[in-house]
Order: C-alpha cells, then structure tokens, then sequence
C-alpha cells in the first residue's frame, strides 16, 4: 500500500506514469468515468482549503467514486482531542483513501504509519504540498511538453511557500534545469534548500528584481505572500505587495514564457494578465484535478 | 589524580573535554548503583585534554547515543582486567526518542506518544532532521 506525503517519495518514472494517465483521462475522460465506483475518498481537512477539498473531491466524483470528509479541525474530533493516528484508523475503517490537510507539518507522515487504507497528504502547514506540484508539473509538461532544461524563476514567498519547495524538489531531477529566486531577503529559500542545491551543482541565482529575471525566464512561478505565515502584521503588510505581475513587466519576457501560480492569488498578478496567452494559472487548477485523479486511481491500484 | 582500573566492565576514553556530564546524563548512570568515576580534564597527548568515564560494571552501551553525542569517543571492554574489544562509534543513521523536535510547528509538539525521530542528512556536519518536519536539530 503506498502514500504520498513528500513529491520525493515518487520516482521521476512514476511522475511520468501519472502525467501520461492525466493525460489520457484528459483525452478520454469517459474511460474513467466509472473506474472508482463503489469506492470511497475521505477528504479530512484539519485546516480549511476550499480550492484543494474540491479538487480532490471532483477527481473522486469524476471517477464514478463518493466523498466524505470535513473541512475545519473544529468541525472534527481534533476538537475533542483526538489524535491524528486514531482519526485515521477510525476514518480508515469507512473510506478507501484518504486525502489530508493538517496545520502541523509531518501530520500526514504519521497518519500514513498508523491509517489501513493510502493517505494522500494535500498540504501539512509550510512544509509539503505534493498534489500541487504534480498540478504544477503536469502544467508545465502540457505547456513545454518536458522537464529538462528549463530556466524556471520562483518569485514572493520563498521561505513559508511549500509549493515552491516541492517544486524545487521535484525539478531538481531533470537535466538542464536552472532556478532564479526572486523575493525579498525576508522571504528567501530557507537554507538547507540551497545546501541541497549546492550539493546537487544545480545551478541558482538569487535576487530581489522581477524585472531583471524577467527576459531569462521560461516558468514563472508566482506566489501568495500569506498572511497565515506571519508571525507579525506589520511585516506581512510591508512584504506583500512587493512582487506584483502586471502587463508591462511582461514585456521583456520570452513569448514562449508559461506563468504559474498555485491560487488563490490576491494581487500578486494584475487580473489584466489573465488575458495574456502566457497565463497558465487557471489551466493549473484543472490540471490540479486530472492529476489527482491520476493519482487516485494510481494509490488504489486501479487498473 | 589515581583512580583504581576496573577488573570487569567499560571505559569511555576521549570523550570531548566538557562532554563527559552529558554522556552520563544520557546513558543515565546516575541509575546504576556500580562505581563509576566521571574523570573530567585528564591530560591527553592526542587531545590536550578529555573526560574519561569508567564503569565498573559489565552493561550493553547504546552506541547510537554515545556516536551522537561525542563520535569520537573510545569504548573500550574490560574483562579480567585486561582490555578485550576496543569500539569507536558511528554517527548513527537514525536517533529515535534521544532528542526532541523544537519545531512549533512540527506534530510531535502535539500529537501524544509518537516516537521522536531524526535522520542523519549530513555525515560530515553531523546533522540531523526530524522525519517529520525535517527540520535541524537543535544541540
């Protein structure tokens, strides 16, 4: 029985097992339409996340599958002091795979050791995020049709952005592939990330201008600085808008460039790029839910 | 400064000058009722200065605490008086319920009875992360 709770616990093979799936659900979405009947996804979101519940949920109901779930730890038994371990085993008992969001990073690692059934870790606090870099990988492959060698600029959030750090992650295994950090010194890569990068020789740069990385770039991968990560608002308030996408900071960048951006976003890309034929983010979101249903079927072993 | 030589147990020799009280913390000596004698500062050609502890006792060390904390230490196996297996221990690979995550964010700061665990990421460094959160170990 496998889980997924860190984008590293896949093999570059099985990432492209699961975006050729994606791909073909994409193409063939009827052949799917009933792979998951009779078959039951838990979505236990310990910490609210409209965007990822539903995109969980609509991949197990576009599967033929049915959903139970709550959403908020106060509409849980966490509220009544429950473990993590025992809310999986019970949940276990009534659902055949579960997908989870906790505030605590490594909630999911220990609900995978206890839980009888496959957990899927859809965000534990700052640290991973794995559903969505396969939405940003499958994206990226969609856009680029590959991996390998490619400048890809991650710009806001770096130190708190989980996304960013799977992302990193799950490139850093592709030949070619350089990195351009663009955030505040505030907001920079943690440490043992450019260590790992160093170890690795994967080329990086960091800097703190959008506009000079602009022309080198072919992903831009935006971020959201989040409020929630702060421990004080009068930083949040003086970080936020500081890297804000709008169409003239564009205009030196490649035609081919493909932008990306987990969502929700608040104003870090002017609404008047959506238009542009560079936008991918809300190609991302339905990417998001094809490639959980690839991984849906992948964890129950669903031919 | 004479302290007897043991006839039957271990000697931890070249431990780090310092180090010596955290090592018999953590080995919880302070439980056994053999004689022990913590030497702290002893002169050393190789070291300048080290700790010495002699343990009167035969007993089984938990080398993974002992590689953890000083690797650098000597163990060496006393029987009938005579120095039968000398061991160096190993940073181990992994630390399970020696340290604890200081991590607020981690789920070992609220959920009740799971093992704390930290793997070895940097030999070189010695350093270790919490399987969980992967963050560093704080000495």
């Amino acid at each position: 029985m496998r889980s997924l709770i860190d984008i590293i616990d896949l093999t570059v093979e099985e990432i492209d097992e699961l975006i050729a799936t994606a791909n073909d659900i994409i193409a063939n979405p009827d052949k799917y339409a009933e792979k998951c009947k009779r078959k039951k996804l838990a979505t236990l979101f310990f910490e609210p996340s409209t965007r990822t519940r539903l995109s969980f949920e609509s991949a197990m109901l576009e599967l033929g599958g049915s959903v139970i779930g709550f959403s908020g730890a106060n509409n849980s038994s966490a509220a009544k002091g429950e473990s993590v371990s025992d809310t999986v085993r019970t949940v276990g008992c009534y659902a055949d795979i579960i997908a989870m969001r906790h505030p605590k990073e490594g909630a999911p690692m220990i609900a995978s050791m206890r839980s009888p059934v496959p957990i899927i870790n859809a965000g534990d606090g700052g640290h991973n995020h794995p559903t969505q870099t396969l939405a940003d990988l499958l994206t990226i492959h969609r856009e680029k049709g590959r991996f390998d060698h490619l400048t890809v600029g991650l710009c806001g959030d770096l130190k708190f952005g989980r996304t960013v750090h799977s992302l990193i992650h799950a490139l850093s295994r592709y030949e070619g592939v350089q990195f351009v950090m663009i955030s505040p010194d505030e907001l920079k890569v943690p440490e043992y990330i450019i260590q790992e990068l160093e170890k690795e020789g994967i080329p990086y740069t960091e800097t703190r201008s959008l506009e000079e990385a602009m022309p080198t770039l072919d992903i831009l991968y935006m971020t959201r600085v989040q409020q929630e990560r702060f421990f004080n608002e009068a930083d949040y308030i003086r970080l936020k808008d500081s890297y804000i996408l709008t169409p003239d900071k564009l205009e030196t960048a490649k035609s081919s460039l493909s932008i990306l951006h987990p969502l929700p976003r608040v104003n870090e890309i002017s609404v008047a790029v959506d238009n542009d034929p560079r936008a991918c983010y809300f190609k991302q979101v339905s990417n998001g839910k094809y490639i959980r249903m690839a991984l849906i079927l992948k964890l129950l072993e669903v031919e | 400064m004479k302290i007897d030589s043991i006839n039957n147990g271990v000697v931890i020799d070249h431990i780090r000058a310092g180090k010596g009280m955290e090592l018999y913390h953590f080995l919880n000596l302070d439980h056994m009722d053999c004689s022990i004698a913590l030497i702290k500062n002893a002169p050393s050609q190789k070291m300048g200065k080290k700790d010495i502890i002699k343990i009167d006792t035969e007993l089984d060390l938990d080398l993974d605490i002992l590689g953890y904390i000083d690797p650098n230490v000597t163990i060496n196996v006393i029987k009938d008086s005579v120095c039968v297996e000398k061991i160096h221990p190993q940073l181990p690979e992994r630390l399970t319920n020696i340290i604890q995550c200081k991590n607020p964010r981690c789920i070992t700061s609220v959920e009740q009875e799971i093992p704390h665990i930290f793997k070895l990421t940097d030999r070189k460094n010695g350093e270790y992360r919490c399987i969980y959160c992967e963050s560093k170990a704080k000495n």
